[in-house]
């Protein structure tokens, strides 16, 4: 241990001196109170150092202390149905010590050390030990596994004791090796260091999301990498949300980085009550949630996403499907940009750090499918969203995200504003991934591909259309047009829009998709002969067909779509009927 | 050390003051500088070297000098001093009682920068808050431990929609309760008045503790005013068990004075010359709303600012709405045209909406209705854009009869007087009749079994104007 001392403070920037045998990013304890600190920055031996804490009344000539590790996390059981604060301090447990508010200098373990979790070897004495060697399992929740890999920094060594099967605390030592190093079913790992895997593998398998408006136009897949950015209420949060509750990921980190208090509440008191369609538990026995929100301490904010993602790491390396979601990814930029700015560094674009890109890229490279040192498939899926000024995407934020990643659903003001839900932009929305998925879904759902590119296509007609219109109206237009825009205005309202609070339609089954869409399509294209054959458009607009495919969404329940097969009938029932009368008009 | 100065300073640039480093001062300390004529300014430390710190004043620095000042160090933060006695006063930013009565007896001081409510301790809110104000209750539900920021423009009518809010503002469920903290940064003598007049009006007054800082007070002690009004709203919400409504106007004043603090100390800017803290400074104020575990009470928040040329995209109501829970929106085209309260319709907001209404809360209705509304009158915008270019005419006979819907939904529903107290049934029912003008088969955003309920069937659709 070294110990330094304070020789200038400005904000939650401090300097220190008399370090010199400190390493960069070691985490430091500073001043009288013991506030965590990571020094980022070293010249001879004064030391840069961001604190994670509140430092009114701190003064120069207090001590500092290196720690001489870097940042890190503790993995092991428990992490799951926790909230942490950005640098991985349990909430609960804070709340425990200094109340309702927090006070700086707390301090408390991140996982239980007091329950007993039933460990089950998988390693016999005397059997070699390395990276990726399962030594023993847990059954952390009811649906998940937790398995115990030794992690790329063990070094390769024999079994000498294993502990036998039975309930131990996380300190209680499991596996000792030849060289006497003790295993615990903790371990640690530096949040700024990406964890080890054996190698990156194409992603080819959907995340399936239960939005439509995702699922089929802009789908993602696992291991993918996403933005929403939109301006203030558009609904990044809310997607996010949605999403995090419905997606078909195992497990869930929420990462809340610089936003309000209240989102981080309702996720914490409403995923205990719902349930997980997959597993028939609660939803937050797959979720772990990090909540350094917009009035927490601004350097915890920078740290509170790599957090995040290497717990996610952790679980992807047991051969899980963990989704990431960051709200929002502007806030942690601007946290770059807060100590830059104190650090005095040259700003580059609107006042961002000139190393912004690169961190964005190392932040989103963390992403992917992978095959893990154990040889199994786990991946992480990163979505994250994105808060630009003034709504404008131009920014640098949004601009340099977008090199990044492959999946970019943006929220328009439009559509928020006149509660179309999810405001998701079908005109500015693309996803990379569309063609890499169509293999799956057509072993599925052969159908999938026509439907989806059909869409898009009235989607596309439309657009052109509209612009026509706001020239001259629609009734310069022929029936055959009209009837895109007719078409175009039931896919956004029977199939693009679906309310998270409509109990039926907050999420949707990808077969449930389908019959949607082809119900839609199925009018459309029986309305286009129809009006080949003489029918006017009003009244195949007034069809009461028309109203049921629109309130489908939420009359058909995900679990009995079969039943919706019946409407596709009584669609054609009802244009037969239309086509006997019309004919019977033409005869008349 | 109280009670020792310090002789001399070594720089002053506009509100900061640098001096010699030469007692061992805290981080954000409060200080007290004296200048010749012997008068006190407050100021906080804001950077410590070995050799120097600054200090930045919370008043003008004029008459300062270089020889001829005097630094006291006071060994503690910013404070407020709380006690029962607070409530029915009037204080300066500071905290200094300005209405002529003696100070607050109480040993209890509180840091104005208060401390970060613990996410896993607040309680979501939940609370209808009924304002009577339909397109409020209706459009844009208040909830008790909301923060609900007014955007405005100059000349708009935000103080007599808030002094309406203020008046009307109950919760269904039973009485408790309840006070007013009043925080005033830059406003001018008359608007504060207005609010004094009014909450004597209504009979409030004695539940109101005022912060003033007039735009005749220095500047930079608004940075403060709004964190000592807090502070006083968190004891008496946190402590007091009360609900406490705070309005905080012009946020707008406060933040130029951040940028003028910001430019004095060589920051780099971003948007507009504002700080890159800028949000962070906000949410600081913002999050200080809301409910906490194993108390009564709770903070709502009303702040009110001015759109700098009406522009929500500018700085200032742009990183308010992204930190706040939604937002009211004043819109000139509508006061224009003589509609009051002129709040707009669609890029109005709240976010609490969803979880406080509907069956048990204000009637199981209400959200599809307000959805339908909404819908119906994003469209009756783009309608109205189309008749702009081909002419009302020219419109097809469904476009027509959404024209003579958004002329009845402004003019009936979303304009009221200003003494005008509806109840939440009134405003749903007239909700309802708005939509009675629209085809049934247009109200695709309410389930049917909603529709054969409520929607008025006698009432004679009204097509055209
Ligand atoms: N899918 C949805 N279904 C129903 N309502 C929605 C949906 N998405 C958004 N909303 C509505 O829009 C409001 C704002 O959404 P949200 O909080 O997600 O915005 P945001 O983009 O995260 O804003 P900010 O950047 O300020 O955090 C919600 O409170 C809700 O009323
Ligand atoms: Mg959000």
């Amino acid at each position: 241990m070294s110990a330094g001392e304070i020789t200038r403070i400005s904000g939650p920037v401090i300097y220190a001196q008399g370090l010199a045998d400190a390493g960069l990013y070691d985490v430091v304890k500073v001043g009288k109170a013991g506030l965590i600190g990571e020094i980022i920055k070293l010249k001879g031996d004064l030391a840069t150092i961001q604190i994670y804490e509140d430092n009114t009344m701190m003064r120069v000539g207090e001590p500092v202390e290196c720690l001489h590790r870097p940042l890190s996390v503790a993995l092991g059981p428990g992490l799951i149905g926790s909230i942490y604060d950005g640098i991985q301090r349990p909430l609960p447990v804070l709340k425990g010590l200094s109340g309702a508010f927090l006070a700086p200098g707390l301090a408390g373990e991140p996982l239980d050390t007091r329950k007993k979790w039933h460990f089950v070897p998988s390693l016999k004495e005397g059997e070699p030990i390395a990276p990726g060697t399962l030594f023993g399992t847990i059954q952390e929740t009811d649906s998940i596994q937790h398995r115990m890999v030794f992690d790329a920094s063990v070094p390769a060594s024999t079994a000498a004791t294993v502990a036998p099967e039975g309930d131990y605390a996380i300190s209680a030592t499991l596996v000792k090796s030849g060289e006497g190093k003790e295993y615990t079913a903790v371990s640690y790992w530096p949040v700024r260091t990406p964890r080890t895997f054996k190698e990156k593998q194409v992603t080819r398998e959907p995340l399936v999301t239960g939005l439509r408006v995702i699922d089929v136009l802009f789908p993602i897949a696992k291991g993918g990498s996403a933005a929403v950015p939109g301006g203030f209420g558009t609904g990044k949060t809310m997607t996010q949300h949605a999403i995090a509750k419905w997606c078909d990921a195992d497990i869930i980190v929420y990462i809340g980085c610089g936003e309000r208090g209240n989102e981080m509440t309702e996720v914490l008191t409403e995923f205990p009550t719902l349930i997980d369609p997959r597993t028939g538990r609660s939803l937050m026995e797959r979720t772990i949630l990090i909540a350094n929100t917009s009035n927490m301490p601004v350097a915890a904010r920078e740290v509170s996403i790599y957090t995040g993602i290497t717990i996610a790491e952790y679980y992807r390396d047991m051969g899980y499907h963990v989704a990431v979601m960051a709200d929002s990814t502007s806030r942690w930029a601007e946290a770059l940009r807060e100590l830059s700015g104190r650090l005095e560094e040259m700003p580059a674009e609107e006042g961002f750090p000139a190393y912004l890109p690169t961190r964005l890229a190392e932040f989103y490279e963390r992403a992917g499918m992978v095959t893990t040192l154990e040889d199994r498939k786990g991946s992480v899926t990163i979505i994250g969203a994105v808060s630009p000024p003034g709504g404008d995407f131009s920014e640098p934020v949004t601009q340099h995200t977008k090199r990044f990643i492959r999946c970019f659903w943006a929220l328009d003001r439009d559509l928020a504003n006149a509660r179309h839900y999810p405001a998701i932009s079908w005109n500015d929305s693309y996803s990379e991934y569309t063609e890499d998925l169509i293999a799956h879904w057509d072993a599925i759902d052969p159908s999938w591909d026509t439907l989806r590119s059909k869409t898009m296509e009235i989607l596309k007609k439309e657009r052109r259309l509209a612009d026509i219109v706001r020239l001259v109206g629609p009734d310069a237009l022929p029936d055959e047009q009209r009837l895109i825009l007719l078409t175009a205005e039931m896919i956004k309202n029977g199939f693009l829009q679906q309310s998270s609070f409509d109990k039926v339609d907050m999420y949707c089954v990808p077969p449930k998709q389908t019959l949607l869409l082809a119900c839609i399509l199925t009018f459309h294209e029986l309305a286009e002969n129809a009006i080949k054959n003489g029918s006017p458009l009003l009244k195949i607009s007034s069809l009461p067909i028309r109203e049921k495919i629109i309130r489908l969404k939420s009359s058909l329940e995900n679990e009995k779509v079969q039943e919706g097969q019946a409407v596709i009938q009584e669609i054609r029932a009802a244009f037969a009927q239309l086509g006997t009368t019309a004919q019977g008009a033409v005869s008349a | 050390m109280r009670g020792l100065e310090y002789h001399g300073i070594l720089r002053a640039d506009g509100p900061i003051v640098i001096a010699e480093h030469r007692e061992n001062v805290g981080f954000s300390e409060l200080v007290r500088v004296r200048d010749r004529s012997g008068e006190y300014r407050l100021g906080r430390v804001v950077d410590i070297s070995e050799q120097a710190i600054a200090v930045q004043l919370f008043s003008e620095n004029t008459g300062i000098s270089i020889d001829e000042s005097w630094i006291e160090y006071l060994e503690k933060p910013l404070t407020f001093r709380v006690g029962d006695g607070i409530v029915g006063r009037i204080f300066n930013g500071l905290g200094e009682p300005i209405d002529g009565y003696p100070p607050i007896i109480s040993s209890d001081l509180r840091d104005t920068n208060g401390r970060p409510i613990n996410p896993s301790a607040r309680v979501y809110p939940r609370d209808f808050i009924q304002t009577g104000i339909s397109a409020i209750d209706g459009m844009n539900t208040l909830i008790r431990g909301q923060k609900l920021p007014i955007f405005s423009g100059n000349g708009l009518p935000h103080n007599r929609l808030a002094a309406q809010i203020v008046r009307q503002a109950k919760v269904l469920s039973g009485e408790s309760q309840f006070a007013i903290v009043f925080a005033g940064m830059g406003i001018k003598y008359d608007v504060a008045r207005f609010f004094i007049d009014s909450f004597e009006k209504s009979g409030v007054l004695s539940r109101v503790v005022m912060f003033l800082s007039l735009a005749d007070s220095p500047s930079i002690e608004r940075l403060v005013t709004p964190r000592t009004a807090l502070t006083a709203a968190e004891y008496l919400a946190y402590e007091k068990n009360m609900h406490v409504l705070v309005v905080m106007t012009d946020m707008t004043n406060y933040c130029e004075a951040l940028r003028e603090v910001s430019a004095a100390r060589n920051e780099v800017p971003s948007r507009k010359g504002y700080p890159g803290y800028l949000y962070s400074d906000l949410a600081s104020l913002y999050e200080r709303a809301g409910k906490i575990e194993g108390c009564e009470g709770s903070i709502t928040q009303l702040p009110i600012l001015s759109m700098p040329n009406d522009d929500i995209s500018h700085p200032i109501p742009d990183l308010t709405g992204y930190i706040t829970e939604g937002q009211i929106v004043l819109e000139r085209d509508l006061s224009q045209r003589g509609i009051y309260p002129p709040i707009a319709g669609l890029p109005s907001l709240s976010r609490l909406m969803k979880d406080g209404i509907g069956e048990g809360m204000t009637r199981e209705d209400h959200r599809d209705l307000a959805a339908q509304l909404f819908s119906a009158y994003a469209y009756v915008r783009s309608v109205r854009d189309l008749a702009a270019i081909i002419g009302e005419e020219e419109l097809s006979d469904r476009d027509k009869i959404f024209l003579g819907f958004g002329d009845h939904f402004e003019r009936e529903f979303l304009a009221q007087g200003e003494f005008e107290n509806r109840s939440i049934e009134q405003t749903l029912d007239l909700g309802w009749k708005m939509l009675s003008i629209l085809p049934e088969s247009e109200l695709v955003r309410i389930p049917p079994r909603l529709i054969e309920k409520y929607l008025p069937r006698a009432a004679e659709p009204e097509a055209k104007e």
